[in-house]
């Protein structure tokens, strides 16, 4: 493997801390001490990290519901995003937005979304900034087999193309819709789809952090220097239900034990860095140790925070009143 | 009569329709959920199970799964409602009606005006809304009053189980397309709904409490804070008639106006932000016809104009309650 011990190291540890953070929120969850809808990302890490491990701060993406990990991969605090989740005033959003609408435009997160379908265009507006302000930027929109669906994302499709924007939409299969199946739902195939919109797209296998790596760097590079928008469509799971209180009866008996058990991203990449890599099997367990101490303080400082006062409800509807 | 839940009415109001006509159909994501899935058919039944079953009664062609794709399923339902079908489409959270506005309002809710008076369009949208639930600004609004605004739509907000049976089968019955909006914390409260099918008349307020000081008009979940208000209300020797009108379109001025008459003064409840909402137009509606009614200023109690937030301690400030109702009632009374 070509890859240098600190790009392992690293892209290893955000992929783990992604795993951790979805995990405690689910056990936190359990306890009733988080409000509201979240949906956890936990099984996807290969998708976010192997492709914002491209992006910097030029470049924007703009999340779905399911967005803790886009925003960890695109450099989010950990701990501001778990505050958002509790609600609490120190929260990355005030405590006004919660976990499906986490943001942080400082670092070029445009949002997660509770609207399947609302990322899409708006990161055709991003490319478009960056395209017109020629910062050398790139957008990003992560989208559902289900957002794949919607109107938005298909127009989305070809005004990228008319205009030649610098987007890559990167489509993260993971079977499921809610309960409803993606070979159900999904007319033709993504491949096919962004053919009929004159967009290259690359199917990936989304449990391998490095085949995301590899297909992202080139259509990445490729928007960047004027080609145009691409498309990554990666087939992953989910490891959790579609929000935290589903049963997943939809689901065979057997299949998350399975999925964990042969599809899980964190074994795949130390499997593939293998026992003679650069980066050794200490060292990935010295990075799990790291992410779970960060996580258990992201945890004590959200359970610690003061939420938001009445003061703030009225506050931040319009710039100038 | 049995004790059933809002959502065991709305279910056994759809249930006895399809039974009734076969041209009544129902659509939305996962209303019956597990769609090429390995596990359980009808795993979900609609994201808060209000579907569950429909399908194992009526089958999987008239019980329609739709991908994610609102414009495209909620049009398909105002084009079957105006060529002979007579669709329940759910669209899961009202706030979605961004996606799939085009259809509602400029096509289903204008057909009949447009083409003349000949077309019909019997489609019923049935739709989630209301905070309560820390669902935060994109899944909690109360946006009914955006659809009362717009000629041809027809507006239902039912606030109890009873009311949700008899308006749902009314609804499903009526000719016009009707917006018939559940609030999503009411799904589990319970009271008396008989078995049998009933319907209750668009445009008929309820008068759910009487009295001769007070008018309240309060829609939708707001009516069980207002009644509990006047409950209160009672104890101190100020009985007050709480209205809730059931549709906002069409609306019963009449008995509005006949209360406002009777007590004089009035406080207007509504869960929607307050410009342009339902407490402006009942208090428009109460200004222009029985100004000289008035023994004090109109009161509305709205939340703030702002989203709604995702924190439950700014949630709970921004959702009016009983406390706020029994403020208003009292600063009018004694003016
Ligand atoms: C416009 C709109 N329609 C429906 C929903 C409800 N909803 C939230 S997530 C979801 C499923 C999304 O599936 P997918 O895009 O595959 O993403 P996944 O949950 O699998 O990550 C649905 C139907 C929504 N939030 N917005
Ligand atoms: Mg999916």
């Amino acid at each position: 493997m070509q890859y240098s011990r600190e790009f392992l190291l690293d892209s290893y540890r955000t992929m783990a801390t992604i795993r951790r953070f979805e995990d405690r929120v689910h056990d936190e969850f359990a306890t009733g001490k988080i409000p509201g809808f979240v949906h956890l990302y936990a099984g996807e890490e290969a998708s976010a990290v192997g492709v914002c491990s491209h992006l910097d701060e030029r470049d924007v993406i703009a999340s779905t519901h399911r967005g803790h990990g886009h925003c960890i991969a695109k450099g989010c605090d950990v701990t501001g995003m778990m505050k958002e989740i509790y609600g609490r005033r120190g929260g990355l959003c005030a405590g006004k937005g919660g976990s499906m609408h986490i943001a942080d435009l400082s670092k070029g997160m445009l949002g997660a979304n509770g609207i399947v379908g609302g990322g899409p265009p708006l990161v055709c507006g991003a490319a478009l900034t960056a395209k017109t302000l020629k910062t050398g930027g790139v957008a990003v929109a992560f989208v559902g087999d289900g957002g794949s669906n919607q109107g938005t994302t298909l127009e989305s499709y070809n005004l990228a193309k008319v205009w030649n924007l610098p987007v890559l939409f990167v489509v993260e299969d993971n079977g499921y819709a809610e309960s409803t199946a993606s070979g159900w739902s999904v007319g033709g195939t993504q491949a096919g789809r962004a053919a009929g919109f004159g967009i290259p797209c690359v199917e990936v296998d989304g449990f391998d952090f490095f085949a995301v790596y590899e297909a992202a760097r080139d259509l990445i590079a490729r928007a960047r220097n004027g080609g145009g928008p691409g498309m990554l469509h990666a087939t992953l799971t989910r490891f959790y239900g579609h929000f935290e209180g589903d049963a997943m009866t939809y689901r065979a008996a057997d299949e998350i034990a399975r999925l964990r058990a042969e599809k899980d991203s964190l074994k795949i990449f130390r499997a593939k860095v293998g026992p003679g890599g650069t980066a050794s099997p200490g060292d990935f367990d010295a990075v799990d140790a790291e992410v779970t101490a960060a996580i258990d303080a992201a945890v004590l400082a959200a359970e610690t925070d003061a939420p938001p006062t009445e003061a703030d409800l009225l506050t931040d509807v319009y710039v100038s009143y | 009569m049995a004790k059933k839940t809002y959502r065991q009415a709305i279910n056994e109001a759809i249930a006895s329709e399809m039974r009734r006509d076969p041209r009544v159909i129902v659509m939305g994501e996962d209303n019956a959920g597990g769609a090429g899935a390995p596990g359980e058919q009808d795993a979900w039944g609609g994201v808060l199970g209000v579907t569950k079953g429909l399908i194992g009664e009526f089958g999987a062609e008239r019980v329609l799964d739709t991908p994610i794709t609102e414009s495209a399923f909620i049009g398909a339902a105002a084009g079957a409602a105006a060529t002979g079908l007579r669709p329940v489409a759910e669209l899961m959270f009202i706030d979605f009606m961004g996606v799939c506005f085009d259809q509602i309002f400029n096509q289903a809710a204008k057909f009949r005006y447009m083409f003349g008076g000949r077309a019909v369009t019997p489609l019923v949208i049935r739709t989630m809304y209301g905070a309560g639930f820390r669902a935060a600004s994109q899944h909690s609004q109360s946006l009914y009053p955006i659809f009362t605004h717009i000629p041809g739509l027809k507006v239902v907000l039912p606030s109890s189980p009873y009311d949700a049976k008899g308006l749902l089968i009314q609804a499903i019955r009526d000719d016009d397309p009707v917006i018939f909006c559940e609030h999503k914390v009411l799904y589990d409260e319970t009271g008396e709904v008989p078995d049998e099918a009933y319907t209750i008349p668009f445009g008929e307020a309820n008068l759910t409490r009487e009295g001769k000081d007070l008018t309240i008009v309060a829609f939708g979940r707001m009516v069980n804070f207002a009644n509990q208000a006047a409950d209160q209300l009672r104890r101190d020797g100020i009985s007050a008639t709480v209205i809730d009108p059931r549709t906002t379109s069409p609306l019963d001025s009449e008995t509005i106006l006949d209360c406002v008459a009777e007590t004089g003064r009035l406080v207007v409840v509504d869960e929607a932000s307050p410009r342009c909402s339902m407490a402006a137009d009942i208090s428009r509606l109460v200004a222009e016809e029985a100004f000289s009614h008035l023994k004090a200023p109109i009161r509305t109690i709205t939340p703030p104009h702002t989203p709604v937030p995702f924190s439950p301690q700014l949630e709970d400030l921004y959702v009016p309650g009983v406390p706020r109702i029994l403020e208003a009632a009292r600063a009018v009374m004694q003016h």
